[in-house]
């Protein structure tokens, strides 16, 4: 395992009663790659993900992030630890305003408690906060709707805050599960570039996709998985040729 | 939203009308007045535990948790009201601590019974162990407190001390629900794993709510047995619970308010026709169908269309901007 290893999956199964949704999976991602995990519907992507952020723990094998086990914690520890997920479908909270769906992602850096909160004395708090819910609107160009409630966003921006959430929390590796899904191509092409735009900051990316034509234009590295065992890992124009990756799609999507 | 100024006249009217009150009611209708601030307390102490989403009934249990206590310590200790108040407000607290454990592993429905479960368990160990909670009778003699010449046995005076005790607990209140914390809670109800995900320990939140409005609840607890003078578990059951729910859902719940018009209201509305006796709990409960089905955000909502009417612009701000 080298330096700039920044997960190691290792061994990871996930049984569901009888149904083995995870099978012996091992994988490692370097850190300020964007990777991606594809493969047919059912292949075990999204349940891999949930176990990376805690939401699972694995039947057996370990996750390995910055060289630390993180087998077992709970979802709100591994966001402390610098590995945060955005949700698929538009998860959001819609009844506050984009301004303040940001402000709850910057929860991380801005502790408050009882005692403060009362008699105000966490100004500086969140002062700091809202500078830095501020920067990372303007990152993500949303900066204009701050004041628009998030169920009142179109989907392209609804996708750009959610990032924008897991962003206010700093993290070091961002979990994406299916960014795309549903977008028109002008908003793939827009989602890509924020995506790109994240990375360059520093963030390591996993995403979750099918959408290929995405998929292959901005990861440098893919893992496939298939039947909740890993079939091939490779660059995107390794897996573009690889006959069984090829099979198991069917032929199709993968042109 | 309000321009400052214009707030501070409203607020400042509000404290002149509540001061002056009593003086033009009479003696019965002082009475009501105590008990009625002491209900605005245990519904705006509900709403906090409410904003994480789980509605809990246990908390008129909580209420007595307080009032026990402070009948208690006071009767053994013969300690003043000064210390029964915030001891009653921190036991209710400490028993609150310790029912999170088991009740929040539970959501939603079971979280529901669960509460209601384990609320009867502590109103039936007041029934059962007649040394030291006195049995279905109770507890008495618990006497209000004397300073100097005060008597606060009085209505009057136990009125302003009340209004005094519980506007300072609701501006603690308020001044939690806007605050981080406030917005935390609100997250942990609408999308938990989303805030999850970000780093908040929404166990912990769910929690933290949970003890804060038992705290003061059992606050409010202490000063209506310190005003009465006796305590039973039956001031206490489920009947006292449903009325809590009901002047928080017909007040609404989306505001700091809300609720507290539910109960200002409702309590009016209740005792402007106790002269029609026997089919008064039918107009009531007419009255409760008629607006939660012609309210259903509560009476709140006529605030904010009333404010639409006045205001020039078009409601498009943003109801808590100034967080």
């Amino acid at each position: 395992m080298s330096d700039s290893t920044i997960l190691k999956v290792d061994q990871v199964t996930k049984r569901f009663g009888g149904l083995t949704a995870l099978d012996k999976v091992s994988f490692a991602v370097e850190a300020g790659e964007i990777r991606g995990l594809i493969g047919p519907n059912g292949a075990g992507k999204s349940t891999m993900f949930k176990n990376i952020a805690g939401f699972y723990t694995p039947t057996s094998g370990d996750i390995i992030y910055q060289g630390q086990s993180i087998r077992g914690q709970k979802p709100h520890t591994i966001a402390e630890l610098g590995i945060v997920r955005t949700f698929q479908e538009t998860t959001l909270f819609q009844e506050l305003t984009v301004f303040e769906n940001v402000l709850v992602g910057c929860h991380k850096h801005a502790r408050s408690n009882l005692f403060k909160a009362i008699f105000k004395l966490d100004r500086e708090i969140e002062q700091a906060a809202t500078h830095k819910a501020l920067e990372v609107l303007e990152f993500m160009g949303l900066v204009e709707r701050r004041d628009q409630f998030a169920s009142e966003l179109p989907l392209g921006s609804q996708r750009a805050l959610a990032i924008s959430i897991a962003l206010a929390s700093e993290p070091s590796l961002l979990l994406m599960d299916e960014p795309f899904a549903g977008m028109n191509p002008e908003e793939t092409n827009h989602m890509m570039e924020l995506t790109r735009k994240v990375r360059d900051s520093g963030i390591t990316i996993v995403l979750v996709e099918h959408d290929m034509k995405a998929v292959m234009g901005l990861c440098n590295y893919l893992t496939v998985l298939n039947f909740g065992q890993l079939l091939a890992e490779g660059t995107p124009d390794d897996i573009r040729n690889n006959d069984r990756v090829i099979e198991a799609y069917l032929g199709g999507g993968v042109h | 939203m309000n321009s400052k100024p214009a707030r501070i006249v409203l607020s400042l009217l509000l404290l002149v009308g509540l001061l002056l009150l009593p003086h033009f009611l009479q003696f019965h209708h002082q009475d009501l007045l105590i008990f009625l601030t002491i209900n605005v307390l245990v519904v705006a102490s509900y709403r906090i535990v409410t904003l994480t989403g789980e509605w809990s009934l246990i908390h008129a249990v909580m209420m007595g948790v307080g009032g026990y206590t402070a009948a208690l310590v006071f009767k053994q200790f013969e300690l003043g009201m000064w210390f029964t108040l915030p001891l009653a407000g921190i036991v209710a607290a400490a028993i609150a601590a310790l029912l999170c454990f088991p009740l929040f592993r539970m959501t939603q429905f079971y979280f529901l019974i669960g509460s209601f479960a384990a609320g009867e368990a502590i109103r039936l160990c007041w029934i059962r162990f007649v040394q030291p909670f006195g049995g279905t009778g109770g507890l008495s003699g618990v006497e209000p407190p004397l300073i100097g010449d005060i008597d606060f046995l009085e209505a009057v005076p136990y009125y302003y001390l009340t209004l005094a005790v519980v506007g300072l607990c609701l501006f603690i209140l308020y001044r939690i629900e806007n605050s981080r914390i406030g917005l935390i809670l609100h997250s942990v109800h609408w999308k938990a794993p989303l805030a999850e995900s970000v780093g908040v320990d929404t166990w912990r939140y769910r929690a933290l709510a949970f003890i804060i409005g038992s705290f003061f609840v059992g606050v409010a607890g202490g000063l209506k047995v310190h005003y009465l003078g006796t305590i039973t578990p039956n001031q206490f059951g489920v009947g006292f619970m449903v009325f809590i729910l009901i002047w928080v859902i017909v007040g609404g719940y989306n505001r700091f308010y809300g609720p507290i018009i539910g109960v200002v209201v409702l309590t009016l509305f209740d005792e402007s026709i106790r002269s029609l006796e026997e089919i008064r709990p039918a107009i009531y409960g007419a009255v409760l169908i008629i607006s939660i089905l012609f309210l259903p955000q509560g009476l709140e909502s006529i605030v904010g269309r009333v404010k639409r009417l006045f205001a020039r612009k078009p409601a498009g701000g943003t109801p808590s901007g100034d967080r």
